[in-house]
């Protein structure tokens, strides 16, 4: 029987251990280190929060793997051998394969930043970063303040963690405006905005010059490169992005850049190894994709892909239309298409933003042949279904607006804002759209 | 704020003692007179009886209920046993020992609380209501901005099963099991909402009044504080308020009115099979003699149940009833709401689930069956089984043991919905429709969800509803009632209760929506 390894029990490596299991008899082992079952990485932070155990953050319940014929092995792997196409693990012993699926994720990044391995200083990545925030951030006595450095996903999602439990927070973000990389001003603005009223403290365009150290090596503060203030803390949070988790393959025969080198199969240079998820990077960039993409759905659609592969059904792995998803503390975003922070050259923008100043939606769209590009949406909800058929079907930005009710996905009885944004579109470019009716005939193509 | 919480909470203990230890309280004497009236009143025939109450308690001056309640208990069991024992058949009280003790127990109370009822319900219930609001409406400015703020549930004592929740654990239980099996202990209590009893019904409060009122007052406060938590989801907000006018109006004013102009108490949304003695002999007899109004209840008992149940299922799945309406739903969505984490997701419960919730449906059908049976044809035994009998087990058994005692005790262990999800026969019935011909689902929004879980977690119904969500697959659950935390606690928008068509409701799919290639297609084709 064919052996299939899996490094890394993330949501690409389940993933693929699901979908082989589903259409093969073949045995399928998973090497982990970080955690004995899969868990939800993302919800890692509503177990510090107390929203969740850390057994809530696992999708299966612990018979499943056994049941389903998926062996699980604790290891650190050391490195790999793909001529005898064994691995070898750091507790000495090894383990032979016939085919092997490299998805081993993400790390978060570190740039050479003096005292960044002190006691204290953490990523928000790995189980083990909880375990780590969890002894040194407790509460707000024994962590009085806490600095975070990078203003990403991540390093939101760690302020609103300490915030939850009322620990003062410092965010430091290198770029003038929160997220404005990908981010367009408004929206930008508006994270901004949401990140001071809740009382962290937010400062823009600055960088990290040094964590500075107390007697025991623990972090005591740190100093802000660009105006010198020392700013006394007792944890600091390391949240500069994430590059791929590949440094035991580095001296491999298996070709790398940033990530594990893949073609549009998911097959890397050495025959039977493939990569999957935020460690694996496209030779070329697909679409408008980065090469390296870290993001949830990406992994799963590669784990999806790769365990056809695998099983005598070769596929490229083809990602569909961008989409995408986060919250801001009490801010939630929506992403379908692309809205690029700046307007590129053929572009036309409109932007839609609710008094209260937490509501907003911004479409990009072909300036001369009117086709929509994208939208971001925050603190309304839309479905991803209509957004994936309109830019299957390169619909109109008119269409688009005018369909709008069809497109919202807020719970029952929330306030609609649709014929306001129609309104203010129909007012800045003299067009006359008349908001259609929502239809469930066109919601759930039923006709 | 924190002070002023901490003020509410001494205020709420202080009223929460004072009306715990009024069980303790209370002088219980039984005058001659009173005796000669219960005797005429009730056409009690026992000279044993009477004896035995004359010689031992009549005149004598007893400090607690307890005593009091063992020496009428106690004289009425010993003279039933006598009188059984030489066939006096028509000398035996029938009535059950702590009900009749608490009627004797209800005139013959006197002391500081019959004679301070007022001043007795403002440190109890005033504390109480006034404690629980200052405890509760410093949450506008303490749980921050409007929006999910479940932090810290699960390190919090009350919430997670700790020492607070067992303990709350121990109170309900207790609560119920006095409620249902000792009312005779619990004769302060009703004495402090006499008052209120009277003035909307004319009778003096019995220990279902108590109950009642408890109730709308528990969910009145309680519902300002899922006002607080989700003052930004107008779906939370109208859904309290509606389950809130329910029980106020519904199960608890209009019943008590009925009774003031002489008719039947009859709650107009309580449907069958969970009201389940609308179909008992004693209740049809009484509803037949009603004259009109009693007709129209019998006639909308049978259309609610029929026709207007199955209609509204279909058009928006049981959360009609169960999040919207229902009692149990409303206490469940109030008073429950802090314990809704508890719910157990695991298959296994799932099974024990779906075997238990049917069980009892057919028990309250088979059980209905008999007594209609019996009813028409004027026979007692249905297939050699006394008809009383089945409903003296269905009423133990499942109206108190399980809707009560468990169903509502059980709230800080097994989380609030543990009577409808697993017992409630109502639920069975328009679970089945709601499975297999409704037009409502739980949308699940395409590729979005990254499985974190907190839509499971949040399921007062034990739904895991992430092993759905991460297929990209629609949630169609017999047992979903609608309350749409799940997709309030959802922090990517993937869910959405909604209404449409039949068609694609169900929609399995193994490969989420991004993923360009079809691969279901590429199985199919192979």
């Amino acid at each position: 029987m064919e052996h299939i390894v899996i490094i890394g029990n993330g949501i690409s490596g389940v993933t693929a251990a699901r979908h082989i299991r589903k259409l093969s008899n073949k045995k399928i082992t998973i090497v982990s280190a970080e955690a004995d079952y899969f868990f939800s990485r993302t919800a890692l932070m509503y177990v510090f929060m107390g929203h969740m155990k850390f057994e809530h953050t696992q999708p299966y319940e612990n018979w499943f793997w056994e049941k389903n014929r998926i062996n699980l092995k604790k290891a650190y792997v050391r490195n790999i051998d793909v001529t005898s196409k064994t691995l070898n693990f750091e507790e000495g012993d090894s383990l032979r394969y016939d085919k092997l699926i490299i998805a081993t994720g993400s790390k978060p990044n570190k740039f050479g930043w003096p005292g960044q391995d002190l006691n204290g200083v953490m990523g928000m990545y790995h189980k083990q970063d909880l375990e780590n925030l969890e002894k040194y951030a407790p509460n707000n006595k024994v962590c009085k303040r806490a600095v975070i450095v990078g203003g990403g996903l991540i390093g939101i999602e760690l302020a609103e963690m300490l915030h939850s439990r009322h620990i003062p927070v410092t965010f430091l973000v290198r770029e003038s405006s929160f997220w404005n990389m990908v981010l367009p001003e408004g929206e930008s603005a508006m994270i901004n905005r949401e990140i001071r009223d809740n009382g962290i403290d937010l400062r823009l365009g600055v960088n990290l010059k040094e964590i500075i150290s107390d007697e025991n090596g623990k972090v005591r503060g740190i100093e802000i490169a660009e105006t010198g203030e020392i700013i006394d803390c007792d944890v600091v949070g390391l949240t500069a992005g994430v590059s791929p988790n590949i440094d035991f393959i580095r001296d491999s025969d298996i070709e790398t850049g940033r990530g594990v080198k893949v073609n549009r199969f998911l097959e890397t240079n050495i025959k039977d190894v493939f990569a999957i998820g935020d460690c694996a990077e496209q030779h070329e960039a697909i679409d408008e994709r980065r090469p390296v993409e870290a993001v949830w759905y990406t992994g799963r659609m590669m784990g999806e892909t790769v365990a056809q592969t695998i099983c005598d059904n070769r596929i490229e792995y083809s990602p569909g239309h961008w989409f995408n998803s986060a919250k801001f503390l009490d801010i939630e975003y929506q992403t379908y298409g692309w809205v690029w922070a700046q307007t590129k050259e053929n572009e036309a923008r409109f932007y839609w933003e609710h008094e209260s100043g937490k509501k907003c939606i911004h479409l990009n769209y072909n300036k001369t042949t009117r086709e929509f590009n994208g939208i971001n949406t925050f603190g309304i909800r839309m479905r991803h279904e209509f957004f994936d058929k309109i830019l299957t079907n390169k619909k109109s930005v008119e269409y688009v607006l005018e369909h709008l009710a069809d497109a919202n996905f807020d719970p029952e009885f929330y306030k609609l804002h649709e014929n306001d944004i129609v309104n203010k579109f129909n007012q800045e470019n003299n067009t006359n759209i008349q908001l259609k009716k929502r239809s469930w005939k066109r919601i759930f193509q039923t006709s | 704020m924190k002070k002023i919480q901490n003020i509410g909470l001494s205020l709420f203990l202080i009223g929460l003692a004072i009306f715990t230890s009024l069980i303790f309280l209370g002088k219980y004497e039984i005058t001659t007179d009173l005796l000669e009236n219960i005797v005429t009143n009730k056409g009690i025939k026992s000279d044993l009886f009477i004896s035995d109450i004359k010689n031992n308690v009549v005149g004598k001056e007893f400090t607690n209920p307890f005593s009091f309640s063992s020496k009428i208990t106690s004289a009425l069991e010993t003279a039933n046993a006598t009188h059984k024992q030489n066939n006096e058949w028509d000398k035996v009280i029938w009535d059950k020992p702590h009900s009749f003790s608490y009627e004797i127990a209800k005139s013959a109370g006197s002391g500081i609380i019959k004679e301070h009822k007022g001043a007795f319900w403002w440190l109890t219930f005033g504390l109480g209501i006034l404690g629980a609001l200052l405890f509760i409406i410093p949450n506008v400015i303490t749980l921050g901005p409007p929006g999910i703020k479940n932090n810290g549930i699960w390190f919090n004592k009350a919430t997670n099963r700790g020492w607070i929740g067992w303990f709350v654990f121990v109170f309900l239980v207790g609560f119920y099991l006095l409620l249902y099996f000792r009312p005779d202990y619990i004769v302060n209590w009703t004495y402090i909402v006499d008052p209120i009893s009277e003035s909307i019904s004319g009778n003096t409060a019995s220990q279902w009044f108590v109950y009642g009122f408890l109730y709308c007052i528990v969910m009145t406060v309680m519902a300002v504080r899922m006002y607080i938590k989700y003052r930004h989801n107008k779906y939370q907000v109208l859904r309290t308020t509606s389950v809130l006018f329910f029980q106020i109006v519904f199960a608890f004013l209009i019943p008590e009115i009925l009774v003031r102009f002489e008719k039947p108490w009859y709650d107009f949304k309580n449907a069958f099979p969970l009201d389940y003695d609308f179909f008992y002999s004693w209740n049809l007899d009484q509803l037949i003699t009603s004259g009109g109004l009693g007709l129209f209840i019998l006639i909308w008992g049978i259309i609610l149940t029929l026709v207007i149940v199955p209609i509204m299922v279909y058009f928006f799945g049981k959360r009609w009833y169960c999040s919207w309406v229902c009692g149990c739903g409303g206490l469940a969505e109030t008073l429950g709401d802090p314990y809704r984490q508890l719910s157990d997701k695991s298959v296994k419960a799932w099974k024990l689930e779906r075997w238990l919730v049917h069980t009892v449906l057919m028990f309250a059908l088979v059980m209905t069956g008999f007594t209609l049976y019996a009813y028409f044809s004027g026979v007692q035994d249905v297939l050699g089984l006394k008809t009383q009998t089945i409903q003296d087990i269905y009423g133990l058994l499942i109206g108190s043991i399980f809707a009560g005692v468990i169903g509502t005790g059980f709230y800080p262990i097994f989380g609030n919905r543990v009577w409808c999800r697993f017992g409630c026969p109502l639920a069975a019935y328009m679970g089945i429709i709601q499975r297999f011909k409704s037009r409502f689902r739980i949308t699940t929004n395409g590729g979005q969800c990254i499985s974190c879980g907190n839509c499971s977690t949040y399921c007062e119904q034990g739904i895991d509803v992430r092993a759905y969500a991460q297929k990209g697959e629609n949630i169609i659950r017999a047992s979903c009632v609608g309350c749409g935390i799940c997709s309030a606690v959802c922090p990517r928008g993937v869910l959405k209760l909604e209404n449409g068509p039949e068609k694609g409701r169900i929609n399995p799919t193994d490969i989420l929506l991004g993923n360009n290639v079809d691969l279901m297609d590429l199985v199919n084709q192979k």
